[in-house]
């Protein structure tokens, strides 16, 4: 089924109820030629381009729970590339390349909205960090300019820049081509995609274990039964040591809370993303008019998708420092995501130190924007057993070898 | 909020406290005689679990001890604190 203005006259003489399923829920079958285990935006986005790129269809997702139902739904749906080193570069701008083309390619409108994001410096350090940062921006070819006080004040009138703020703005990076998605629609949009395509999606279908011969896995033990297959590619995020121990070995990944929340709508009042590297608050305003933001990581590992209510306290005050203006608004929701945390801030997109397996993990606080160019990469690693071009040094050697690419500080926030 | 018991100091609010990595998590030497992969081991490599977990802490901003922890990362549940080098009770270490 294709959407087209017929479609939704068509459809609305038959008040909405017979659009058909998006994605077929089909009986695992016991073997496939690539098993995805996380059915988020990466697990789907990797299957997707697997039968889109390489023509391999015999794919499965395996998700213990509901699509999306992980950090792809509890994220504040923010789309970036503004990172410094060049790998980085590379990799994050292959997504949001993707990303700009993405409602064409899987005919599924995930509301990309490029309106631009400010990262804030606040003192004259910063703002030197910001230049530094801005410089290898540019010698990586991607978009970015530095603004002073008064061009941030055209962009973001509400935001608190007299000179005696405890934070007052020096000024700002902006990326233009930055912005927000709707992250549902991300992850519905490359199911509905790869479905077509003839990839199985499982739900409600745990993995229970892995299934070996030898020194190799040839397939994973789930709640609906055992499942083969020569690849077992593992998409799980705040979950990949839970899997890892599983398989037998260890990660370098710490799993941690990361909050978000929601106040109530109000009329538009915050037409960009605003980050800010001294109180680590980021914020932007939903096309239904809600404030979505966020901050740092909670203060210890946790699996339980809920954070703490001190990193909560600490997100709101670093936001009313910006915008002193919003403290009247209530809020109306918080959720945290359980993300997969790297000493370095980069992914690892290799295979696991056991054969047959394949990883796709360490993503951390930044896994939606990169969701496009993440599935892409991995999906020509299972392929091809290559690494991709655009994925080269994101491997799990680099933390014994010692070659990071550290974007810890270059992230633009403080994880 | 968590109330953490200090077992120097008692029950004390979160805030006060940072987390210090999880245990056992024993430093390898002599260095000149540690390979690549040993050092990554001790310094990357985690366990991570989802359950009860022995981990280390410090009461930043009260007596600045570092003290011993076992937490459940699942429920945030604290089962038991003790100083460092005294032993858990049974079937906690």
């Amino acid at each position: 089924m294709r959407f087209s203005a017929l479609a939704l006259a068509r459809n609305a003489v038959s008040f909405h109820r017979r659009w058909p399923q998006f994605w077929r829920s089909p009986e695992p079958r016991p073997h496939y030629d690539v098993i995805v285990v996380g059915g988020g935006g990466h697990g789907l986005a990797t299957a997707y381009y697997l039968a889109k790129e390489h023509g391999i269809r015999n794919v499965a997702v395996i998700e213990k729970g509901w699509l999306g139902g992980g950090n792809t739904g509890r994220n504040t749906t923010v789309v970036r590339s503004n990172y410094f080193y060049p790998e980085s570069a590379r990799l994050y701008d292959l997504s949001l390349r993707l990303y700009e083309g993405l409602s064409r390619d899987i005919g599924f409108n995930i509301m990309l909205s490029q309106r631009g994001i400010l990262t804030l410096a606040h003192n004259t350090h910063q703002m030197e960090m910001l230049a530094r940062w801005l410089n290898a921006m540019h010698l990586n070819g991607i978009d970015g300019e530095l603004l002073g006080p008064s061009e941030i004040r055209k962009w973001a009138p509400l935001l608190n820049d007299s000179p005696t703020a405890r934070y007052p703005v020096k000024g700002a990076v902006l990326q233009r081509r930055a912005g927000v998605a709707r992250h549902d629609a991300v992850a519905w949009g490359y199911a509905r995609a790869a479905d077509a395509l003839g990839v199985d999606i499982i739900q409600n279908c745990e993995v229970l274990g892995f299934l070996r011969e030898g020194d190799r896995i040839v397939g994973i033990e789930t709640t609906r039964g055992r499942i083969c297959a020569p690849k077992v590619a593992l998409a799980v995020a705040g979950h990949s040591s839970v899997l890892a121990a599983k398989a037998g070995f260890r990660l370098p990944i710490t799993s941690y809370a990361l909050q978000a929340f929601v106040t109530e709508p109000v009329k538009p009042a915050l037409s960009c993303v605003v980050m800010s590297m001294a109180t680590g608050a980021y914020v932007s305003q939903s096309d239904k008019g809600e404030l979505v933001t966020g901050g740092a990581l909670d203060l210890y590992p946790s699996y339980a998708q809920r954070g703490n209510l001190p990193t909560l306290q600490a997100a709101v005050a670093g936001l009313l420092e910006l915008f002193p203006c919003f403290s009247r608004l209530r809020m109306l929701r918080q959720w945290a995501g359980i993300v997969d945390v790297v000493h370095d801030s980069s992914p690892i997109i290799d295979r696991a130190p056991v054969k047959g397996l394949y990883l796709n993990c360490g993503w951390g606080t930044g896994g939606f924007k990169a969701i496009p160019g993440g599935g892409f990469v991995f999906a020509h690693l299972l392929a091809t057993g290559r690494p991709h071009p655009a994925a080269e040094g994101f491997t799990l050697g680099r933390f014994t070898s010692g070659a990071m690419i550290d974007e810890g500080a270059a992230a633009g926030i403080s994880h | 909020m968590l109330h953490i018991s200090c077992p120097w100091c008692g029950p004390r609010d979160e805030p006060e406290f940072r987390w210090g990595g999880e245990l056992p998590l024993v430093r390898p030497g002599p260095p000149e005689r540690v390979c690549d992969e040993a050092w990554a081991e001790y310094l990357f490599m985690r366990d991570n679990p989802k359950g009860f977990v022995r981990e280390r802490w410090l009461h930043a901003l009260g007596c600045r001890q570092w003290f011993v922890l076992v937490r459940s990362t699942i429920t945030h549940e604290i089962r038991a604190t003790a100083k460092l080098g005294e032993s858990l009770p049974e079937g906690l270490a």
